[in-house]
């Protein structure tokens, strides 16, 4: 899977959580969810849960706290999936 | 600091309709919202028969965003389009998304009696059963907190004034109208969404029916099932939804050239203190009795000027102690006794969201000049054979109301009353009363 695919696929579970749809169609990896995106904190763990399903990996505690920007997610994601 | 309240706005998501207007066109014309619930066939329930409010997913689908929406369950729904519906018809304007600003002088009380049941039911229990916690995910914690209801209404409309929630089980709505009508009457808020909201689930009910106190034998006539006064009734019908009103101060509503619906005049709470013949689930007839006259004193309203008493009336024994409580509150006898009606007999029981719905069919009778039927009480309780003039039993347009007092009583032997009266803007201008 390329980081393209991983792209796509976070951007695309990130939508319905977006509230800044100007920000969401500029997205780029340097986009903070929660600052850019204005995702609401309580709902990044719907977003990490929907992304294991995604990808059937598990992603750890530790590393969600790490994620802050679309990038960070991607790369996260792309290392679990090796 | 003593200010008079108004009615300014109505929302109502009822078995009968999800506006006002056909709320209002159902109570005309005595139509049943009550329908045979293929659920409660399926898992056993003696009566399956329920009220639950229709098509509302499309109109939250309509009107939410897609993250809200993935964390409302029906009692928020049913709250938020309601309210929405409420501040709307206020005239006022549902901030856009983004708008960051706060207002300071308007809040909520929206209550309930059970809440988010099906959540936990649903969600909660089979994932953590299953050992599953981790998956549970962000949005549960918000549907199944009582406050989740009045919580998302705030949310929605940037509310900054008390915004919170009551649970006094089936006098929840009606509880929450006399808390922020309190409150704007105090000078602490400028105006209130009030009322209580219940979603639909056949966990709510369920308990209801093992008690045996929903109506049993009308599984085939759906219509016929919830009975006030009726010498027949057997039971309440479980009901969801929600009614919710804006209460305003007098002069704002003035300022803002709003509709004025009705004054809510005043209003009064209490408990019966499970004591003389009061428990759990009964009412003290003395309590009531207290309810009643503390509502009409705190209005300033005398027992012979009460038009229009829109009852708890839920089809259950306790109709007939709840028609004399009236009576013996009021001081009037069957043949002075105000005329009766009960919503419940259209839209069963919505527990929680009850006081709100009811109360505003209340507020839409005395605005518009007629009064809703209480149907399916043609067999009328024999012992309430003396006040039978007073049951409508069809629609009246010819009524001049001026005074309707609406109550509600829950388990735990907890009582609400309300008193609205009718106004004219005009003679509020130019006399100060009305």
């Amino acid at each position: 899977m390329t980081q393209e695919d991983v792209f796509s696929t976070v951007v695309n579970t990130l939508k319905p959580y977006a509230k800044n749809q100007v920000a969401l169609k500029n997205v780029c990896l340097t986009t903070h969810i929660l600052e850019d995106l204005h995702v609401n904190s309580a709902r990044l763990i719907d977003v990490v849960l929907l992304l294991e399903d995604a990808f059937e990996i598990e992603i750890s505690d530790e590393d969600v706290d790490s994620v802050v920007t679309v990038g960070d997610t991607v790369r996260l994601i792309h290392a679990n999936i090796g | 600091m003593s200010r008079r309240v108004v009615v300014t706005g109505l929302g109502v998501v009822a078995p009968t309709g999800n506006t006002v207007t056909d709320v209002e066109l159902a109570l005309r014309k005595g139509r049943s919202g009550l329908r045979r619930m293929d659920q409660l066939r399926e898992h056993g329930f003696a009566c399956q028969v329920a009220g639950v409010p229709q098509g509302v997913d499309e109109l939250a689908a309509a009107r939410f965003r897609e993250d809200d929406l993935l964390a409302m369950n029906s009692n928020h729904r049913y709250a938020a389009l309601a309210a929405l519906d409420a501040w709307t018809d206020a005239g006022l304007v549902v901030p856009e998304l983004g708008d960051d600003r706060v207002d300071w002088d308007s809040g909520a009380i929206v209550g309930t009696g059970i809440g988010g049941m099906d959540t936990i039911a649903e969600k909660v229990v089979p994932a953590v059963n299953g050992k599953r916690v981790r998956r549970l995910g962000g949005a549960l914690v918000e549907q199944c907190m009582a406050s989740g209801v009045s919580a998302r209404v705030g949310g929605l409309l940037g509310l900054g004034n008390q915004v919170s929630s009551n649970s006094s089980a089936c006098a929840t709505g009606s509880e929450a109208l006399v808390m922020g009508f309190e409150r704007v009457r105090s000078g602490r808020a400028t105006r209130m969404l009030c009322g209580g909201s219940e979603g639909g689930s056949h966990y709510t009910w369920a308990g209801f029916d093992s008690m045996r106190v929903l109506a049993r034998g009308f599984n085939e006539r759906p219509h016929k099932a919830s009975r006030p006064l009726s010498a027949s009734a057997r039971g309440f019908v479980p009901g969801a939804g929600a009614g919710i009103l804006m209460l305003e101060e007098l002069e704002q509503a003035l300022k803002r050239d709003a509709h004025i619906y009705a004054e809510l005049a005043g209003g009064f709470l209490n408990s019966g203190g499970h004591r003389g013949g009061g428990s759990m689930t009964a009412p003290n007839a003395e309590a009531i009795r207290r309810c009643i006259r503390g509502a009409l004193a705190d209005s300033r309203v005398e027992p012979e000027e009460v038009d229009l008493v829109n009852g708890h009336l839920s089809g259950t024994r306790a109709d007939v102690s709840e028609v004399r409580a009236w009576s013996d509150a009021l001081g009037r006898g069957p043949d002075q006794f105000p005329i009766l009606t009960a919503t419940k007999s259209m839209i069963g029981h919505a527990l929680g969201a009850a006081g709100g719905i009811e109360s505003v069919a209340s507020v839409l009778m005395l605005d518009r000049g007629f009064v809703h039927p209480c149907t399916n009480c043609e067999d009328l309780n024999p012992d309430l054979d003396p006040f039978g003039d007073s049951i409508i039993r069809e629609t009246r347009n010819d009524v001049d109301l001026r005074v309707v007092a609406k109550a509600g009583f829950g388990f735990g032997d907890v009582n609400c009353c309300i008193v609205f009266k009718s106004c004219d803007p005009q003679n509020l201008i130019l006399q100060g009363e009305f």
